[in-house]
């Protein structure tokens, strides 16, 4: 449908776009930046934090251009007298509720306050400090998230994002007035809400009132200590990401600098999720195979279709809000998770070291992964299996930290053992990446063949679309997979948790005619993780996701069934998917829980 | 000058509301509209806005439902004058809207009656009952419910009032859109004060000549007045627009009247000195109709500390001007009255104010300078020392 | 189910489980708890499949919607401008002495709260007082006195 077009003036330049365009949106296409804080390009319009104002003319009050659609013939001036002077005087508003203690501030240099009281040159504070002294202690209940009161400038960012993004809600806007607040229900401690540990918040914070627990000094504790042998672990989705905490654009692919720069900080090994990725395919793989044949050979009651159980955002939002599906969940523990045995035990052996004095880290693009690790079912081991959960911002902080010159390192290999990965497992790094892999082993165990994609690309499982949906006609079954013989196996996709919920929904009602269900909290899934680089938003989560399949088409083996590495702990060490030693190490189970 | 403190009694009057009703539905929705628009009716709330030309948009547009709603949320400090039109002639409230409704093609009215006024349910209730029983008789479709309010001044803004109804914290809306395109859940919604739509059910009666001749130009018509403070006759009084604040302090004052607070706690302050050429109308100072006297026992900064502190806590919160601003002018002066801040640091809280005035997405944080600058300006040395 | 669950339900079946009926039932609860506790909000919130702090949220944004605990009578006495003139601080004084608590209190039988109110629209007829829902106009401390004694008396 053609739109009509809007002729106006922005700071006395002509210009015409589509009705409907807001005004910020018009000056942005003639490359005037007007400051926000409470605006995202990914959430719904606010228009409260008014830092954004103009002045048209003819108009008596300073429209927000952030909610403002433009009319006809308007005339606006971004940057006139009485702009700066209301932008000045907002500015110094917010700072006077902001606890400005910028040299303590773990955001310190990443800060939109920062950067816009910076630019207009606030110095001395004209107005009175509102800063409450409750405020200042922060919540520090959750393993995740940290919540400063005194950072927060109320732009409800957070709010949105937890209500449209992730139909959470665990966070609200209370009270009102001079008492009005972000906060939980009846304001509890974020770790006793519903808060999935998504960190999709922190993302879109302008302030340091919500951010990581962060664990850096923890970290660099452990790898300067000479009693631990202290093993790194990296996430698909960071290699496309780290990048841009050296201003690199978004999803080049690092990898190689990554794994330098992670030796240079004194890791003892340096070795890799994806190898563990492979592995859940193997484990996930099979497991919905056997739920499959259960189903149709043996007339069993099996819950399905099966759900994807690697992102701990959305494992937590399932127990919150459909403890009743709990079955359909993979028993599959996240590679994250499959790692962290492992390496306690399998890779402990073979390296000769005493379990007890080793540290597993991980580098993840997420913060529920934090939260994940400290699941006391996540003991396979018989001791904690991931001992810290580090996001792509602390690794790049502590790269910075460690004055270590990312851009310039020459690439370097990932460890062996437990390093080797194919294609397959990073792609678990984009939405639709943990079907895709799952779907060119599962089609090749089944049928003896390639996936009946061009390349083995799936493509219609790609894509940033909220939920997506496709299906793979089984054809020449192999004799122990008659049963599967021309049937269509029906897959969908969803990322971001508003979207799992309209799958889940489906699946509630009966609709669904899924076998198999790919669930990621984050939208984009892991590229656009709570614990990526900021800023977000779907370009440049767009760009990562193209990073990652990138990586894939540069891999040699592309099937996580080829990976040799898999392949030989198999053989020498869990024997078969599924089997006993699986069971005890690589599968966990769920705890229902309330969403009030 | 002519003396306009004419007493008017267009509100109170007992009329019979359904004939009127009878005799409107007889003519067609534009030729009431046209009546409305030519009477010069502005809303009585406060804001002034066309009454006529509210219901022609609302009328024009399409769409599969409509609202008619009565703003009964009335919580401008010194205002009560909707309480009593509710209380004295609830069947023409009703009336009020059902012609609301025919003429803008709405089957459904509420009214929004803030939560202090909840003891007027049970009688408003029994109006509602008897209205609807009329109403069928007449084959006309149009039903009223009641939306009580819990307590929240800024839910009399049209926007948040209807956030309020939607069961939503009662935050001001982006405008626009406005409420006659989309307003209450998404649809064309007319939002009227309780006195404006007995106002427009009289105009449909009388027709526009009579009501459009009192007042002046801006500020056509009668308008009920809540007078209060230091007084020795409060009370409700319909006036005629567009009498001199002097003529106004004549006939209510205590002999000793310092200053007047025109308009409620959002409203202007003016002292002696200006009465003479101070008009009440919207050529002048508007009112939605609080008239609070204050004589030389009163000391200004506690009035303007209670404004302020009033509009402190019932701001939404939602936006930086209002709600930062408000504590740092309770603040603010409080700092200069402690001797904290220089006198001079009022001039910067009057450029912060003008702020607000200007930044602030509702009509809540854009009024709080009206008080805070006026009293400022003509009471300086009391806030000072 | 518990009393608080049977009441919210009956509610809902009454208005409804829209979000517009959201208003309606906080009051109903209110109005027969005298407050919102965390049950009441947690009941609320599932039965409209609603978040609870979301709820919670709206809940707080208004300040007839009480979250703490209130007594059987909430006494709210007008404390804007004219009110203040009126002499609303010794009907507050003499409350406080007759029930032995302090403004924003509950006595600690539980029977009545003591607040302050914004604007309640009687600036003509001030000082005046809310009890519950019924209004008292043009009050002094010993009329208060003598209105809340009655209360007493009823129980």
């Amino acid at each position: 449908m053609s739109k009509y077009k809007v002729n106006l003036k922005i700071n006395n330049i002509a210009v015409s776009v589509d009705e409907g365009t807001t005004i910020l949106e018009a000056a942005r296409q003639l490359n005037f930046t007007i400051p926000t804080l409470c605006q995202h390009d990914d959430l719904c319009v606010a228009g409260n934090c008014r830092v954004c104002v103009v002045e048209q003319k003819g108009a008596r009050l300073l429209p927000a251009s952030c909610a403002t659609p433009v009319s006809e013939g308007m005339e606006i001036q971004t940057n006139s007298l009485k702009v700066r002077q209301a932008r000045k005087h907002i500015v110094e508003l917010l700072l006077a509720e902001h606890n400005a203690d910028c040299t303590k501030c773990f955001k310190s240099g990443y800060c939109e306050l920062q950067d816009i009281s910076n630019d207009y040159r606030i110095g001395d504070h004209i107005f009175l400090d509102l800063v409450k002294e409750k405020d200042k202690e922060r919540d520090i209940s959750s393993p995740s998230i940290e919540k400063d009161d005194s950072k927060c400038i109320r732009c409800q960012r957070c709010v949105r994002t937890c209500d449209s993004m992730q139909y959470v809600s665990a966070l609200a806007v209370t009270h009102k007035g001079n008492n009005m607040r972000i906060s939980t229900f009846m304001d509890k401690p974020m770790n006793d809400v519903v808060c999935t540990n998504c960190g999709q918040c922190i993302n879109r914070c302008p302030t340091a009132a919500l951010t990581e627990r962060n664990y850096i000094d923890e970290v660099f504790d452990v790898i300067y200590d000479p009693n631990k042998f202290v093993v790194v672990q990296t996430a698909p989705a960071t290699r496309v990401a780290i990048g841009e905490e050296f201003g690199m654009e978004p999803g080049s692919r690092v990898t190689g600098k990554m794994v330098a720069a992670l030796r240079r900080l004194g890791f003892d090994k340096v070795l890799d999720t994806d190898f563990t990725a492979d592995l859940t395919i193997m484990e996930e793989g099979t497991e919905l195979l056997t739920r499959l044949k259960e189903a149709l050979v043996d007339g069993k009651e099996v819950a399905l279709p099966m759900l994807t159980s690697c992102s701990p955002g959305w494992i937590k939002f399932q127990e919150h809000m459909y403890p009743d599906l709990l079955d359909n969940l993979s028993t599959c523990k996240s590679p994250q998770q499959m790692f962290g045995p492992l390496a306690k035990t399998y890779y402990a052996e073979k390296i000769n070291k005493n379990p007890a004095d080793m540290v597993v880290v991980s580098i993840m693009p997420c913060t529920a992964k934090k939260f994940e690790a400290e699941r006391p079912e996540m003991r396979g081991s018989g001791y904690k299996d991931v001992d810290y959960v580090l996001t792509t911002r602390e690794l790049g902080r502590m790269i910075h930290q460690a004055g270590i010159e990312f851009e310039k390192l020459e690439d370097e290999k990932y460890d062996s053992i437990l390093g080797e990965s194919t294609g397959a497992a990073v792609i678990f790094g984009s939405t639709g990446g943990v079907m895709e892999a799952a779907l060119r082993t599962a089609y090749e165990i089944v049928t003896g063949k390639e996936v009946p994609f061009t390349n083995i690309n799936i493509k219609p499982v790609r894509g940033m679309e909220g939920v997506k949906e496709a299906s793979v006609k089984i054809k020449d079954a192999k004799p122990e997979w008659s049963f599967l013989e021309g049937v269509d196996v029906n897959v969908a996709i969803a990322h971001g948790l508003v979207n799992a919920k309209i799958l889940m929904d489906k699946i509630k009602s009966g609709e669904a005619n899924y076998h198999f269900i790919e669930i990621m909290a984050c939208p984009g899934g892991c590229i656009g993780g709570g614990g990526q680089p900021m800023p977000t938003n779907m370009e440049i989560r767009k760009k990562r996701a193209a990073g990652i399949y990138e990586e894939d088409e540069a891999m040699v083996l592309r099937k996580s069934h080829e990976n040799a590495e898999v392949t030989e702990i198999y053989k020498s060490f869990l024997h078969e998917p599924l089997g006993h030693k699986s069971h005890d190490l690589l599968h966990t189970h769920y705890t229902p829980r309330k969403r009030q | 000058m002519e003396n306009k403190m004419k007493k008017v009694d267009l509100i109170f009057d007992q009329v019979d509301h359904l004939a009127i009703l009878d005799k409107s539905l007889q003519r067609t929705q534009d030729e009431i509209i046209l009546d409305v628009i030519e009477s010069g009716l502005r809303g009585r709330g406060g804001a002034g806005f066309p009454t006529g030309l509210k219901w022609k948009f609302a009328k024009n547009e399409e769409a599969d439902q409509k609202y008619v709603i009565c703003n009964a949320d009335e919580g401008e400090p010194g205002t009560f004058k909707d309480r009593e039109i509710l209380t004295q002639v609830p069947d023409k409230v009703l009336a009020g809207m059902a012609l609301c409704g025919y003429c803008i093609g709405a089957t459904e009215g509420y009214i929004y009656l803030r939560a202090e006024y909840n003891f007027l349910l049970p009688m408003l209730h029994k109006a509602i009952d008897k209205f609807h029983k009329e109403l069928k008789k007449r084959d006309f479709d149009f039903s009223i419910r009641i939306c009580s309010g819990s307590g929240a001044y800024v839910c009399g803004e049209e926007t948040a009032l209807m956030e309020s109804m939607e069961g939503k914290r009662g935050e001001p809306r982006n405008k626009p859109p406005f409420p006659t395109s989309s307003g209450y859940l998404g649809k064309p919604t007319s939002v009227n004060n309780v006195e404006t739509l007995v106002f427009a059910l009289m105009i449909a009666q009388e027709g526009p000549t009579q009501f459009k001749e009192m007042g002046t130009f801006d500020s056509r018509g009668s308008k009920v007045f809540s007078v209060s403070g230091d007084t020795p006759t409060p009370g409700i009084f319909e006036l005629e627009l567009g009498m001199t604040l002097e003529q106004f302090v004549n006939e209510f004052g205590d002999g000793d009247t310092k200053a007047v607070q025109v308009g409620g706690a959002s409203g202007f302050c003016v002292a002696r000195k200006d009465f003479k050429n101070t008009l009440i109308g919207f050529e002048g100072i508007p009112t939605g109709g609080s008239m609070m006297l204050f004589n030389s026992s009163r000391s200004m900064y506690n009035i303007l500390n209670d404004y302020l502190e009033f509009m402190e806590e019932e701001s939404c919160g939602q936006c930086t001007p209002c709600r930062v601003g408000c504590q740092q002018l309770v603040k603010g002066i409080e700092a200069v009255k402690k001797g904290v801040k220089p006198p001079a640091y009022l001039e910067e809280l009057q450029k912060l104010s003008d702020t607000m005035r200007i930044a602030s997405k509702c009509g809540l944080g854009q009024s709080v300078p009206n008080p805070f600058n006026s009293i400022i300006q003509n009471f300086r040395e009391e806030i000072i020392y | 189910m518990t009393r608080i669950e049977e009441l919210v339900k009956e509610q809902a079946d009454k208005h409804g489980r829209q979000r517009t009926s959201l208003m309606p039932i906080l009051q109903a609860v209110v109005g027969s708890e005298h407050y919102l506790s965390e049950d009441a909000l947690v009941a609320i919130a599932r039965e409209l499949d609603l978040s609870s702090a979301d709820v919670f949220g709206t809940a707080t944004f208004y300040t007839f919607l009480d979250t703490v605990p209130r007594g059987k009578y909430v006494i709210r006495v007008c404390k804007t401008i004219t009110c203040h003139m009126k002499g609303k601080d010794e009907v507050i004084g003499a409350l406080e002495d007759m029930l032995k608590v302090k403004l924003g209190g509950t006595t600690t039988d539980g029977k009545f709260s003591l607040l302050q109110a914004n604007c309640l629209g009687w600036c003509h007829k001030g000082p005046v007082m809310l009890v519950n829902d019924e209004v008292y106009p043009e009050i002094s401390a010993e009329k208060a006195v003598e209105i809340i004694g009655g209360y007493l008396k009823k129980g």
